[in-house]
């Protein structure tokens, strides 16, 4: 459905995407990641025909988005960075408009837009000025303008930034809903999101492409040893700390064992598998057995989020994927 | 086409949920109704007063009111033309809806035809405003019809090339002050260009007298339409609605 080969984008002194090629497939939904600057705006904003590459090729459902863009654009829905919202427009005039713009005839054009309306659940604010909507329907009004005309390839430019979570969520539902029939390109650096809702990950990083594979084949790939961590309940100072580091440090399977806690009577540690080893239920087997209470025991284990930074750092340290990536440690685990 | 007509719509309708249109109505509307309260009034002193001197002097409301005051609006207007023209495509840029407009199934033409299209509708507003006085004079004298339609076409005219300079503008920035105030140097420019080279002499100051958009007007009040002149007018609005298609391209290749 989408095809990029050899796209480069140069601005005056800077490349934003160097030499980027990529396919995505009909009915996808792709996850498109990076830092901040990484050129995943420049991406899109090539394949949407809104700036011509500087040398390479993009074809949208094989039209080119140089020579053909009347028939790319006709197919692609685009949700920009910030949505593109008229604030002295009411929500209804707003969709009415941008759907004759995209071709609905005035025939279809109150079905399409009740439509639209429902599905992004902006009922309640139809009525009302843009200016006046919270930044998430604001967010809503931009996702229910780009899917109006029912367009073949959605391309959606951080989709749920600025939403509360429940919103989010809604968000996502519709994704799904909309996966089968349409092809669907979201960029993001909530990387929570991209485990959840994509089939397919590319990641970038300084306009290289770094990785492109599937989510489950990327964790994999790099997924070097596990991390556990463990609480024991310790009652007047027994098990004592040195006990229970011996004792687990003898699973098989374990490589490090680290006291991390030992407050209000509770010994947390940090335990490093080896390499491709699952060894969370053999721990719990052996705090158990020898009679302890086991309180505590997670996986703090490889997500995406690691991939992504190890990924996108080790081409050059630099503060930008950090920055994005402290962000994401608040919110992206639980 | 019809893109061309939803745009010019949408457009026209956000000048009146704006401030924008009804400044630019009132404004206009005050000033030249004052003006020409006062010109007519002084009309009328001066005929009782060659009345009473017993003189037979004959006055023409054509050339005593019509053609000064038309004049006049077509000065006026140079000043609300930055007005009308400053958000058109400054305040798209700034919202980020020319995003939206650019990757829609449109061309640019149709874009910046709508956009123009729009201003040109709300300076005919503007020029209605200004049909409602002269349209008095119809009330209760006797004024030629046929110079007041042509004097109102050159203004059309004028009004048109004033509008496709500054919507041209408007593409160049995202702030709206600093199209405006582009704009309006523009246009001042030309106005003072017709000023400082009327009397001039030697080919480079003519071709200087012949840009000069005002130059153009003078026939038409005189009730005069010269097809020298309405070519002029279409060549400077086509000339700058290129400018503008050619700026919005750009704005592709360089954002």
């Amino acid at each position: 459905m989408i095809k990029v080969e050899g796209l480069t984008k140069r601005y005056a002194r800077t490349v934003a995407v160097d030499n980027i090629s990529f396919e995505v497939e009909k009915g996808q939904i792709v996850g498109f990641l990076g830092p901040n600057g990484a050129g995943k705006t420049t991406t899109m904003r090539v394949l949407t025909c809104f700036l011509p590459p500087t040398s390479g090729t993009a074809t949208v459902a094989g039209f080119d988005v140089v020579e053909n863009p009347m028939e790319v654009k006709k197919r692609i829905g685009y949700l920009p960075e910030t949505p593109p919202v008229y604030p002295e427009m009411e929500v209804i005039e707003y969709l009415k408009f941008v759907g004759q713009l995209k071709g609905i005839s005035s025939a279809d054009i109150n079905k399409k837009v009740s439509e639209v309306i429902g599905r992004c659940s902006l009922g309640d604010v139809s009525k009302k000025l843009i200016g006046k909507l919270s930044k998430g329907y604001r967010q809503r009004v931009g996702l229910a303008q780009a899917i109006i005309h029912n367009p073949d390839v959605l391309i959606l430019d951080e989709p749920t930034s600025g939403l509360d979570p429940k919103q989010i969520i809604e968000i996502r539902d519709l994704l799904k809903q909309l996966s089968g029939d349409h092809t669907i390109i979201l960029s993001t650096h909530i990387l929570t999101e991209v485990e959840q809702s994509c089939e397919r990950v590319i990641i970038i990083s300084q306009g290289k492409l770094v990785a492109i594979d599937s989510v489950s084949n990327l964790t994999n790939r790099l997924r070097g040893s596990e991390s556990v961590v463990l609480e024991v309940e310790a009652v007047n100072g027994s098990p004592n700390p040195g006990d229970v580091q011996g004792r687990l440090e003898s699973v098989s399977g374990v490589s490090r064992v680290v006291l991390k806690d030992s407050k209000n009577g509770k010994l947390a540690f940090e335990i490093e598998s080896l390499q491709g080893r699952i060894i969370r239920s053999e721990l719990a087997r052996t705090v158990v057995n020898s009679g302890w209470n086991l309180s505590e025991l997670r996986a703090v284990g490889l997500s995406l989020e690691d991939i992504f930074l190890e990924l996108t750092s080790t081409e050059k340290k630099k503060a930008a994927p950090v920055e994005a990536a402290t962000q994401e440690n608040d919110g992206g685990k639980k | 086409m019809k893109s061309t007509l939803l745009i010019c719509f949408k457009e026209f309708k956000g000048y009146f949920v704006s401030p924008i249109g009804y400044a630019v109505l009132a404004l206009f509307g005050l000033i030249f109704g004052i003006t020409f309260s006062t010109t007519v009034s002084q009309m009328a002193s001066l005929g009782l007063r060659a009345q009473m001197m017993g003189q037979q002097q004959p006055m023409s409301v054509n050339e005593m009111v019509i053609r000064p005051m038309l004049g006049f609006a077509g000065t006026i207007v140079l000043f609300l033309i930055p007005m009308i023209t400053m958000r058109l495509i400054a305040e798209e840029k700034r919202n980020g809806t020319i995003e939206l407009l650019l990757t829609s199934p449109i061309e640019d033409i149709e874009i910046i035809l709508g956009k123009w299209l729009a201003a040109v509708l709300l300076y005919l507003c503007v020029l209605g405003m200004s049909a409602l006085s002269i349209g008095m004079l119809f009330l209760w004298g006797k004024p030629d019809l046929k110079p007041v339609l042509v004097a109102y076409l050159g203004l059309l005219l004028q009004g048109g090339c004033l509008l496709a300079i500054g919507t041209f503008v408007s593409t160049t920035t995202k702030n709206q002050i600093v199209a405006g105030g582009v704009t309006f140097f523009f246009s001042l420019g030309l106005y003072l260009l017709n000023y400082y080279t009327e009397f001039a002499t030697g080919a480079f100051w003519q071709v200087l007298n012949y840009l000069s958009i005002v130059t153009h007007m003078d026939n038409f009040s005189k009730g005069v339409i010269d097809s020298k002149d309405v070519i002029f007018y279409f060549s400077m609005m086509f000339f700058f609605l290129f400018l503008t298609s050619r700026s919005m391209e750009s704005l592709r290749w360089r954002s």
